[in-house]
């Protein structure tokens, strides 16, 4: 450099926090700001634990098939090794005549424990799968509530049945048409979260567009979209869900997708609010003197901002998702029938007060669910509460 | 008005034997995360009834802090005093409950903020702000409150203040708003004035007219005064001591006469030489012209009624004529709101504007957003807010490449990490600072950052949007200094946007006056200078290097 600079080494600019920290490229996948989110989470000691509970019942119930289904893991027949979860093996392989391998039927069972061995899941029903064995007319009780005579009665064998074993219990009971509770909850809460989820983020992908642009750009195109909005929201959401339910054949993703269409609208008022309080920021202005286009300024710059308002509302968006899944269930105009779900497990315990089980079982699942999400929502909202700075 | 009480000094002329307010061994820790670090250390000083204390020191050094513990304001638990007293009139504010710390509040002591607009509250009208005060401290009738309440406006200096009375702080400029807080601070009478950089944020003009009721004010009342800032010059010309603060401590301290004429301490002397010195180099009259702008005008249009019709203008740039040379730098002044910024934004095309701007020769006025694109590697801006101008979740070099990123898409990622390193030593930073983030860096050192994202892209104009405004003096001069020194490097055409005159003299060779959007006075920054035509650059010189106030009309207060 030809010129003396200025003599930036004066102590004056308290540079002092700089001269501390090490000078190479941060290694770390979370920045300082993160790093500090995260022990705020963490310091949520309830939302925290929510979290890890939720975490890890939600990646159980991914693997639902290995837990609760009416096909063995892995079985040995006749020296070769058959993976039946993952593999439709047809009937006549193991001697019998239907389509589908029935592996619960004592006749498949002891064909193949004759000529090998079968590995099950602790729980031996899919969600499906009716039990023929029950003691007296369905719904019944859950089998701790049942001595062990009584509970095998159905079997041809009583007690020394090799059906009546532990995996052929049923934990929480059965339905109203002998199907296994616990297998269904299992099933249900999977498909409900699963549901919440594609449902958020879908949601959050064209609300957080729609704020984006209407905050960013303002004026007429925020004037307009703002109107459609307020008149898009005000349409009785519920009773359009029933008529389009009554049209549509009711699925996973025709109710995803008309749940969709109302569901975006609540993130826009955030997104767009962080927009336009941002599009004047000062290093806004800076990068459009740098001739930076508006879609890189609107990602690059303004949507960190909007990022802390979404991730916030997201938990609690989740939770509305999966209960509004679970109504229409309730009421009938959910998931096909047969599904497992929540809703129904609900119907049918209102349906029938004689077996409390079905209606506890339900509520425990949706309130403890429901609860998990609420609390991992909070910690979320103090992760990113800048005030929390200073605790 | 009652009598005024009875003060041993009425006037600034020296310190009074009763000491009013007394600080100990102070100490301020503040927690943060896991680990503790100390604002203040051990300082202690005192004010006598009808002094004027003046703590002066740079952003981070305490002074702040230091105020705001002498009425138990900080963020407790988060703050805490491993050490020290403060004691006034004998009892120690840090330990006494939190009952009795609420009648001395507003009451024995009082507080002016730096920001008028945010120590307002924005939904409650002026009268009843300052009448809020009197009923928390006294039993007064409303009659009487508001009879109180004018006269206090009237002390202040409000005109008509009858008409205020309803105003909201958004209907008042900020020096009014700043009279406002006064009047809420003197309204029960205080025996110590906390001012905490009470003009900062004003204009120069305005500034000297608030130091000036301040200051008779005190004489009035003989209040004493405890001034924080870190302008030396109101120091000189208001304070009857000083303490030196730096990272914490006070390292001089002495009667205000004495620390200007024969400072002790290094730190001190540094502070006192710290001013934008020295003068632009000699223009030369025969470089190539970089900006011209033909009879520039900004009209924002003013709609009524149901169908929007444009009722009138409110015109922020009118008629302004400009030419820029290589090289050069053409300052422009005025107070805040008479167009400085809107004019530098239309020559940028950053705003829509009426009139010819010519560019290195091409025209700029019918081009769009997209066909100005290319254009825009060579005409940059440097904004007045260090802390607003750079994006929080960026690193610096992420910051400083970003425009290469458009301007110059064919380098090598290498390439332009090359770039970007030698722009941050060239503005004076280290190169390997590049992957920290804006809030790791003090305020000077990120406008150097701001500087070096301009300078990256190698610009033949740069407009320069108050950059000094928001930083310490001493760093004012070193910014100054590094300015000078890259224009005279690139050849680099500066439009020179503030209201300081002591920066623009020290780096303009051509003035222009602006008030209302309009041109008051245009010329060499001699000429300007030495033979001011008008009142208004008059009262703008004044109050920038003498602190002194114009007769009323010359400026807005």
């Amino acid at each position: 450099m030809s010129a003396p600079l200025t003599a930036p080494s004066v102590a004056v600019e308290t540079d002092e926090r700089a001269a501390r920290t090490a000078y190479e490229r941060p290694t770390g996948w979370l920045s300082p700001t993160n790093k500090r989110r995260w022990a705020n989470f963490k310091a949520n000691r309830r939302g925290y634990w929510s979290l890890w509970i939720f975490m890890v019942l939600f990646v159980l119930s991914l693997f639902a098939e290995f837990i609760a289904n009416d096909k063995p893991i892995i079985a040995s027949y006749k020296g070769e090794i058959l993976f039946p979860v993952a593999v439709d093996y047809p009937d006549s392989k193991f001697g019998g005549f239907l389509a589908v391998t029935e592996y619960r039927d004592p006749f498949i069972r002891d064909e193949i424990e004759a000529n090998g061995w079968m590995i099950w899941p602790p729980i031996r029903y899919s969600y499906g799968s009716v039990n023929s064995d029950i003691p007296h007319s369905a719904p019944t009780a859950p089998f701790w509530m049942m001595d062990e005579a009584q509970r095998c009665s159905a079997y041809p064998l009583k007690a020394e049945d090799p059906g009546c074993v532990i995996g052929n219990m049923n934990w929480l009971g059965t339905d109203d048409a002998a199907r296994d509770v616990m297998a269904r909850v299992i099933y249900g809460f999977r498909i409900s979260v699963l549901f919440g989820l594609v449902l958020t983020i879908l949601s959050a992908l064209i609300g957080v567009t729609a704020g984006a642009v209407q905050g960013y750009f303002g004026g007429w195109t925020d004037l307009l979209m703002q109107r459609f909005i307020e008149i898009w929201s005000s349409m009785p959401v519920l009773y359009i869900l029933l008529i389009i339910a009554a049209i549509l054949p009711p699925g996973f993703w025709v109710l995803l997708g008309i749940m969709l269409l109302f569901s975006w609208v609540s993130f826009v008022g955030v997104v767009r609010a962080e927009f336009l309080r941002a599009r004047n920021f000062e290093y806004v202005s800076a990068a459009r003197a740098l001739g930076v286009g508006n879609a890189t300024i609107m990602y690059r710059h303004l949507l960190p901002n909007a990022m802390v308002a979404m991730l916030t509302f997201l938990p609690f968006i989740l939770s509305g998702s999966i209960t509004t899944l679970t109504s229409l269930d309730f009421l009938g105009f959910g998931l096909p029938p047969g599904s497992p779900s929540l809703g129904e497990l609900i119907a049918q315990g209102k349906e029938n007060l004689q077996a409390p089980w079905l209606g506890l079982t339900a509520f425990f699942t949706i309130s403890i669910m429901l609860s998990l999400l609420i609390f991992v929502g909070e910690a979320t909202r103090d992760a990113f509460d800048p005030r929390k700075t200073f605790q | 008005m009652s009598a005024p009480t009875a003060a041993p000094v009425g006037s600034s002329s020296g310190p009074g034997d009763e000491t009013i307010l007394s600080v100990r061994d102070l100490s301020v820790a503040f927690r943060q995360g896991g680990n503790t670090q100390l604002a203040v250390d051990r300082i202690s000083f005192d004010i006598a009834r009808g002094e004027t204390l003046a703590l002066v020191g740079e952003s981070g050094s305490g002074k702040s802090v230091s105020a705001l513990s002498v009425l138990r304001l900080l963020p407790y638990p988060a703050a805490s005093h491993p050490s020290g007293q403060v004691l006034f009139k004998g009892h120690d504010m840090l330990s006494v409950p939190e009952d009795a710390i609420r009648r001395v509040r507003g009451n024995d002591i009082t507080m002016i903020f730096q920001e008028p607009m945010t120590s307002l509250n924005p939904l409650q009208s002026v009268e009843r702000q300052i009448s809020e005060v009197l009923h928390l401290h006294q039993e007064i009738s409303q009659t009487d409150a508001r009879a109180k309440v004018l006269d206090l406006m009237t002390q202040v200096g409000i005109r008509e203040p009858e008409k205020r009375l309803a105003s909201y702080p958004h209907e008042l400029s900020g020096g009014q708003r700043q009279r406002v807080m006064i009047a809420m601070a003197l309204a029960n009478r205080p025996e110590l004035l906390i001012a905490d950089e009470p003009t900062t944020a004003l204009d120069v003009t305005v500034q000297a007219q608030i130091l000036e009721l301040l200051g008779d004010l005190k004489r009035h009342h003989g209040m004493a005064m405890l001034f924080i800032t870190h302008d030396l010059g109101i120091v000189r010309k208001f304070a009857d001591r000083v303490c030196v603060m730096t990272g914490g401590k006070i390292v001089e301290s002495g009667p205000t006469s004495e620390i200007f004429k024969n400072p002790q301490h290094a730190y001190t002397r540094h502070l006192l030489a710290a001013e934008p010195k020295g003068r632009p180099p000699r223009a030369n009259p025969e470089a190539p012209v970089v900006m011209r702008g033909e009879d520039i005008r900004v009209w924002f249009p003013v709609k009524k009624g149901f169908m929007r019709k444009t009722v009138d203008h409110i015109k922020a740039v009118d008629g302004v004529s400009l030419t820029l040379k290589a090289g050069q730098t053409l300052g422009v002044v005025g107070e805040s709101g008479s167009g400085k910024t809107t004019l530098g934004l239309a020559l940028m095309r950053l705003i829509r504007s009426k009139g010819e701007i010519h560019f290195d020769g091409q025209a700029l006025h019918d081009r769009t957003f997209k066909t100005m694109r290319p254009l825009r590697s060579a005409m940059q801006v440097v904004f007045q807010d260090p802390y607003g101008s750079l994006s929080p979740r960026m690193s610096v070099s992420d910051i400083v490449g970003e425009g290469l990123a458009i301007h110059a898409p064919h380098l090598t990622s290498q390439d332009r990490d090359r770039r970007v390193a030698e722009a941050l030593v060239e503005v004076g930073l280290d190169a390997s600072t590049r992957w920290r983030y804006p809030h790791e860096f003090s305020g000077g050192q990120r406008q150097r950052i701001a500087i070096a994202r301009a300078m990256v892209l190698k610009p033949r104009f740069v407009m320069l949007d108050e950059p000094t405004s928001a930083l310490d003096m001493s760093v004012q001069a070193q910014v100054v200094d590094l300015l000078r020194d890259l224009q005279s490097r690139h050849e680099l055409a500066y439009l020179f946007i503030s209201h300081d005159l002591k920066v623009v003299r020290a780096l303009a060779n051509d003035v222009i006056v602006m008030r209302a959007g309009k041109v008051v006075e245009q010329g060499s920054a001699e000429q300007i200078f030495d033979h001011p035509g008008t009142d208004y650059t008059r009262a703008l010189m004044a109050a920038a290097f003498n602190l002194a106030t114009a007769p009323v009309g010359a400026v807005s207060d």
